[in-house]
């Protein structure tokens, strides 16, 4: 059954009194693929998870798990899913070979196959050492990487993460990423919330942005960069320099219009291709304009949502739904 | 991280077929997973008792203090003199510390569940019932404990029970199954409850009016009519009167008989209301 989908939801709603934190989200992950939803705080992603997970009830709409009905028999979707929250769940009165060792037992593995899995587990994730000691003396990534194995101890063939890096130093982001790509080469299949565009971008096949609690989109992350311009170059202009003149310039190179500062002679220029930051480089140089200072940014989720939404990622109404 | 490969047996390759997984859940878990899962979640709390003895101060101090206290202050205005007096107070402060562990049983309960894990055991394919009856396994550790202390206490200060060991065995072992049926009722509130706080302060009105308007430190008789029919309908009343006859007579009377029927009524209304409350709240 090559057709069947990891998980397929037709508008999903959930509602805390009158606030609608999921307000019916269609989603369609393939097997074997990472899927990313992305947005900001209070979007709505957790809460959609929750409800995937069978942790939250779903209030309206469809959802299956490998085609089992999630309201129906939340039971057989728990065997099929694993879940890392945003904020570890592990048991912090026992060390993480007792967590390891507790969550085989409670899931039907014998006592002696849970502790030689709690063993590898921890050696694939480096926490060997750590092992046997409390689990108050564990760093963030740490207790990240052991809230994962925690997840994999049966193989589920579906891993919802949410959030897996939000906090984690860039060092232990990396790490984060190449286990989290290992795994679907083993083949699983990952649901994974961020906030980070970058993120989605590294791992992603596909990604769903949500805000509101609606998707306002669904692409490949090169496609959802694309609509924003790969890259932004953002110049500041030397005192008195004309810069309706270096629009023009701006205009006549690339064809697109760029977003000008004028009070503070900033000029933001989207490039289609980085590439293309030299010709606006010269073609100013050209027209004698003299430039303060030179720098190019990569989009941010910020400008995704500018140009989806037509707001920003932080504005206020987001900032209440978080609440 | 450093990358290792799986051993074989646990991480066999590109295997993951979804349609065979789905093919082999099940539905809902059988007695024999939940009894499992059950003595695993009782695993657990007994490792964080080991680790946590802290929590058994409740248990230790109340029947040595109580005891003696009660005993010393009532015995003589009471029963006329602290020996005669003890066989009335025994059992009773047994009622009493059996309600507060079922206190503490409660707020723990509530306390646990505001924890991270909690959202893992409630992702797991477990039986809902596992993670409030498996501390509740390893608590009747902390019966036992209490119960012992306070005829252990009474004993050292001139209790002579008539009803003998065997008495006094069967008179523990109602206070423990009493407590323990009754620590559902405090679990259901735990998972009712907003706060481990809340439940503490209601478990508080609950248990003060439960033990003090019972028979557990005087005769009901003394007591003004209107009292006297609050008492003698009172629960506690009956399991006070049980441990009574089992331990000053050694008698099985059918005050015990009630005594059990009622844990049974408060067990079978109590526990499935605390695991639908439980697994509502997420």
């Amino acid at each position: 059954m090559a057709d069947l989908s990891a998980v397929r939801a037709d508008g999903l709603v959930k509602a805390f009194g009158d606030f609608r934190a999921v307000d019916g989200v269609d989603l369609h992950v393939r097997q074997g693929e990472i899927f990313g939803v992305l947005g900001p705080n209070g979007a709505g992603k957790t809460t959609m998870l929750r409800m995937l997970a069978t942790l939250l009830p779903v209030d309206g709409g469809h959802a299956e798990i490998f085609g089992v009905d999630v309201r129906r028999e939340p039971h057989r979707v728990r065997q099929l899913v694993g879940v890392t929250g945003q904020y570890a769940s592990v048991d912090e009165d026992l060390t993480a070979r007792e967590n390891l060792w507790l969550f085989g037992r409670l899931q039907g593995v014998t006592s002696a196959r849970a502790k030689a899995i709690a063993g590898d587990l921890l050696e694939r994730f480096d926490l060997q050492e750590a092992a046997d000691r409390p689990l108050a003396q564990f760093s963030g990534g740490m207790r990240r990487r052991l809230d994962l194995a925690s997840s994999l101890i049966t193989r589920p063939p579906l891993i919802f993460l949410d959030e897996p890096t939000t906090g984690l130093d860039p060092r232990t982001r990396g790490q984060m990423w190449d286990t989290i790509r290992d795994l679907v080469t083993d083949g699983s299949t990952i649901l994974l919330t961020t906030q980070y565009l970058d993120e989605a971008d590294q791992l992603a096949h596909r990604v769903a942005v949500i805000d509101r609690g609606r998707k306002v989109a669904e692409d490949t992350p090169d496609a959802l960069k694309s609509q924003v311009g790969e890259s932004t170059l953002q110049l500041g202009l030397a005192e008195g320099a004309d810069i309706a003149l270096a629009a023009d310039v701006v205009r006549r190179l690339l064809g697109e219009d760029p977003v000008l500062t004028p009070e503070s002679g900033r000029v933001n220029i989207p490039l289609p291709d980085p590439d293309r930051a030299a010709d606006v480089l010269i073609g100013l140089r050209e027209a004698g304009l003299r430039i303060s200072s030179v720098s190019v940014a990569k989009p941010t989720l910020d400008e995704v949502f500018l140009a989806l939404t037509g707001h920003g990622a932080d504005d206020e109404s987001q900032m209440e739904a978080a609440r | 991280m450093t990358v290792h490969t799986l051993n074989p047996d646990t991480a066999d390759a590109r295997s993951v077929d979804p349609s065979a997984l789905v093919a082999r859940t099940t539905s809902r878990p059988s007695l024999g997973e939940t009894r499992v899962q059950t003595l695993s979640m009782a695993w657990r709390a007994l490792k964080k008792m080991r680790r946590k003895p802290e929590q058994f101060f409740d248990v230790l101090i109340q029947p040595l203090l109580f005891t003696a206290m009660f005993a010393f202050i009532f015995g003589g205005a009471i029963s006329g003199s602290v020996s005669e007096y003890l066989p009335v107070l025994i059992p009773g402060i047994l009622a009493q510390t059996a309600l507060t562990v079922c206190m503490a049983t409660g707020v723990q309960m509530r306390e646990d569940m505001d924890k991270g894990v909690f959202d893992r055991f409630k992702s797991l394919p477990i039986a809902r019932i596992a993670p409030l009856a498996g501390p509740m396994i390893a608590d009747l550790i902390r019966y036992g404990v209490a119960s012992v202390l306070t005829v252990v206490t009474g004993l050292l200060i001139g209790y002579r029970p008539g009803g003998g060991v065997l008495g006094c065995v069967g008179g523990v072992a109602l206070t423990v199954i009493a407590g323990w049926s009754l620590a559902w009722i405090f679990t259901w509130l735990g998972t009712k409850a907003r706060s481990a706080q809340s439940v503490q302060g209601i478990s508080m009105m609950i248990m003060f009016p439960l033990t003090f308007l019972s028979n557990a430190f005087v005769p009901a008789e003394t007591l003004p009519g209107w009292l006297e029919a609050f008492v003698k309908v009172n629960p506690v009343s009956h399991v006070v009167s049980a441990v009574r006859d089992l331990c000053n007579d050694g008698a099985v009377t059918a005050e015990v008989g009630w005594a059990v029927i009622g844990c049974a009524a408060v067990v079978a209304v109590f526990a499935p209301l605390a695991v639908r409350s439980y697994s509502r709240k997420m």
